[in-house]
């Protein structure tokens, strides 16, 4: 596994990395027209290494998984362009069948609302071992021999009477390791986390990403963590990609997001997230304006209208992405004055 | 004796609720979720009320606002005795206690134009005539931070920051002088939610306002109150300065809490202190002092003896109390 620290330095080959995600392009049919949701969104991530996506709701990080996953809402949901790359074969052009087999075998996914994710009328016991019937060839006892003890790897006390409950009878936290275990079940290469705690409260979320962090230790997988919490963010991820309504503003390593952040919607959010060490009652810094409808986008930089440095070219052309150091990218024409 | 300077004073306040089942809904049990709290809040103060899910501290603002009644203790508001007054006698009362919600779009109504829902509060205090309304309506969205044009629009063409503004804005329109404020910032992003707090922070200063400030961010909580209660399973376990809470915590309940918070800062990947177990259930709450089943401290006393608010050690006069058996 390649460590958090020394990723900067290492050269991207096509043999550690594992998903590659090149120019994504997604649109919705609405009743007002199409509108894009990803705009040309590319990154990538590495074996072993989590991947952050953060941005306000509605900025496409959610829309981005899905769009991986090929579980776009249909028939309202097209994947318009671009590439998916995992493991070099190319996602965008797989049939429906194969995505099958790939949807929890290789890819695990994590959803925010472990409520809804889960099925109300059905045990605990019935759904675990069903991941296993699907994608392996074995017995109905063997697979719920494996779904115990894969309870007990998630940290569910006394799992066999866990698993002949319903998941009305389970806490939020313990919900969400069910589907934990559900996503893990088949060992994927990569697990994708939709905010998987903004449903709880901190101190379970606490618990939670830490044994997301174990499992992907000992797993040797990679993960994809979307959430809105820079916090989250700053403690599980190695690489970190910012979008803002639908496009890419800024990527880089997690130094390079927190420390030098070049993006001027970057530096924002990180300016007016609240700190427990900062003095109390002084007036927190925002970001003014809010966030464009994607039906009404201007045209141009998307950030113009809420950017402090905002020039006649932001409004007449998108800015290009630029790379600017060993992997931390930025689309913003006046990145060198920030 | 009822000390003058307070605005609000609570004393032993419960109030439970009661758990039906069988098939003539018999209760059966109760559900402790505000259970023996006491406190009291000063003009132009804010008490910042920190919990998990389930502890109690949306009940305990509601039944402030005399939206729930309470079962036992007593509420008082600017030295009137409000615990068990009825719906008339309330209803001037009512002008005082205003409550921001936590969502906004829950809590305006949809087929309301924002003039309507902005005017109403006026209607039914029977304040002014139509023009002298439509004129504070205007002035109302102006202090919001939104465009008096506006007005005529519905919930449903403002984004959430904006509608938070408009809840703000109604809370607002009869000059109250509390605001519960029931997790005002929590259903919104990061950029406007500063904007929202910086709004609370302004108009209090304008308007001598005193905030309830409940939330579980224990960071949005320690940036807006000048005191912080921690609330579990239905009791005050620590209260004190906000700062001296953040940087002195004595209850283990309230260090866990700290110590969960995610930082923003890729290299203070700290050794997190992490609970075990779940909350209990305030229906069966465990014997002694309910934090027992998750404390890193306990000790044989803590499973059956409830330990009650004291004064801290180092006693001075900052208060500061805490609900455990031992010095941390």
């Amino acid at each position: 596994m390649i460590s958090s620290l020394d990723n900067s330095s290492q050269q991207l080959t096509s043999e550690t990395i594992l998903l590659e995600v090149k120019n994504l392009v997604t649109a919705f049919d609405t009743d007002a027209g199409q509108v894009t949701a990803v705009d040309d969104v590319s990154f990538s991530i590495q074996q072993g290494q989590t991947l952050g996506i953060v941005g306000e709701s509605g900025c496409g990080k959610s829309v981005t998984a899905l769009s991986i996953m090929r579980l776009l809402p249909q028939p309202m949901g097209h994947l318009l362009g671009g590439k998916i790359l995992f493991k070099g074969q190319d996602l965008a052009t797989f049939p429906i069948e194969e995505m099958r087999k790939i949807r929890g075998g290789q890819i695990g996914m994590i959803f925010q609302e472990p409520m809804t994710a889960l099925n109300p009328v059905h045990r605990i016991g019935k759904q675990l071992s069903e991941v296993f019937l699907l994608h392996q060839d074995i017995t109905n006892e063997e697979a719920f021999t494996k779904a115990i003890e894969l309870l007990d790897k998630v940290g569910i006390p006394s799992p066999q009477i866990r698993i002949k409950e319903y998941p009305h009878q389970l806490s939020g936290g313990m919900r969400q390791r069910v589907v934990i275990a559900m996503a893990i079940a088949c060992k994927p290469a990569l697990l994708i986390a939709d905010e998987p705690t903004t449903a709880l409260d901190v101190t379970i979320q606490a618990q939670i990403l830490e044994l997301l962090k174990e499992l992907q230790q000992e797993m040797g997988m990679s993960t994809i963590l979307i959430t809105h919490d820079l916090g989250v963010i700053a403690e599980t991820c190695d690489e970190v990609v910012v979008m803002y309504a639908g496009r890419v503003a800024e990527r880089g390593s997690v130094y390079d997001i927190f420390e030098n952040p070049k993006h001027p919607y970057t530096q924002g959010l990180l300016a007016s997230i609240p700190r427990l060490e900062d003095e109390r009652k002084t007036c927190m810094q925002t970001i003014e304006g809010m966030v464009p409808g994607l039906l009404d986008l201007p045209s141009g930089c998307r950030f113009q209208n809420r950017c402090p440095l905002r020039e006649d070219k932001c409004a007449e052309r998108q800015p290009p992405e630029e790379q600017i150091g060993p992997d931390h990218y930025v689309s913003c024409f006046r990145h060198s004055e920030t | 004796m009822l000390d003058t300077n307070h605005l609000l004073e609570v004393k032993n306040l419960k109030t439970y609720f009661p758990v039906r089942s069988g098939i003539f809904l018999t209760a059966q049990a109760q559900c402790k979720a505000v259970d023996d709290i006491s406190f009291s809040l000063q003009a132009g103060e804010t008490l910042g009320l920190v919990g998990e899910s389930g502890c109690g501290k949306s009940t305990l603002g509601k039944t402030i606002a005399r939206l729930i009644k309470p079962n036992n203790g007593s509420i008082h508001f600017q030295n009137t005795d409000i615990t068990t007054l009825g719906r008339k006698k309330l209803k001037p009362l009512r002008k005082d206690i205003q409550m921001i919600f936590q969502d906004p779009a829950d809590s305006l109504n949809s087929r309301h134009s924002i003039s309507n829902i902005l005017e109403e509060p006026f209607i039914i205090h029977g304040i002014g005539n139509a023009k002298h309304r439509k004129k504070r309506v205007c002035e109302l969205m102006k202090k919001v931070g939104l465009q008096a044009n506006a007005i005529d629009r519905f919930p449903f063409e403002f984004s959430g920051g904006q509608r938070q503004r408009i809840g703000i804005a109604r809370a607002i329109a009869l000059n109250p002088k509390l605001i519960i404020c029931d997790e005002p910032v929590s259903a919104l992003d990061v950029s406007v939610q500063s904007q929202v707090l910086n709004l609370l922070m302004d108009l209090q200063k304008e308007m001598q306002l005193s905030y309830l400030f409940i939330a579980h961010d224990l960071a949005v909580v320690k940036h807006i109150s000048d005191r912080i209660a921690i609330m579990y399973l239905g009791k005050i376990v620590e209260m004190g300065e906000a700062d001296d809470i953040y940087q002195r915590p004595r209850h283990p309940y309230t260090r866990a809490l700290i110590s969960a918070i995610p930082t923003p800062d890729p290299r203070k990947k700290s050794k997190r202190q992490i609970l075990v177990g779940d909350v209990p259930s305030p229906i069966n709450p465990p014997s002694g002092c309910p934090f027992h089943t998750r404390c890193p401290h306990v000790q044989d006393i803590c499973r059956t003896k409830l330990p009650l608010l004291r004064n801290t050690a180092e006693t001075d006069q900052k208060k500061h109390t805490v609900a455990c058996h031992f010095d941390l």
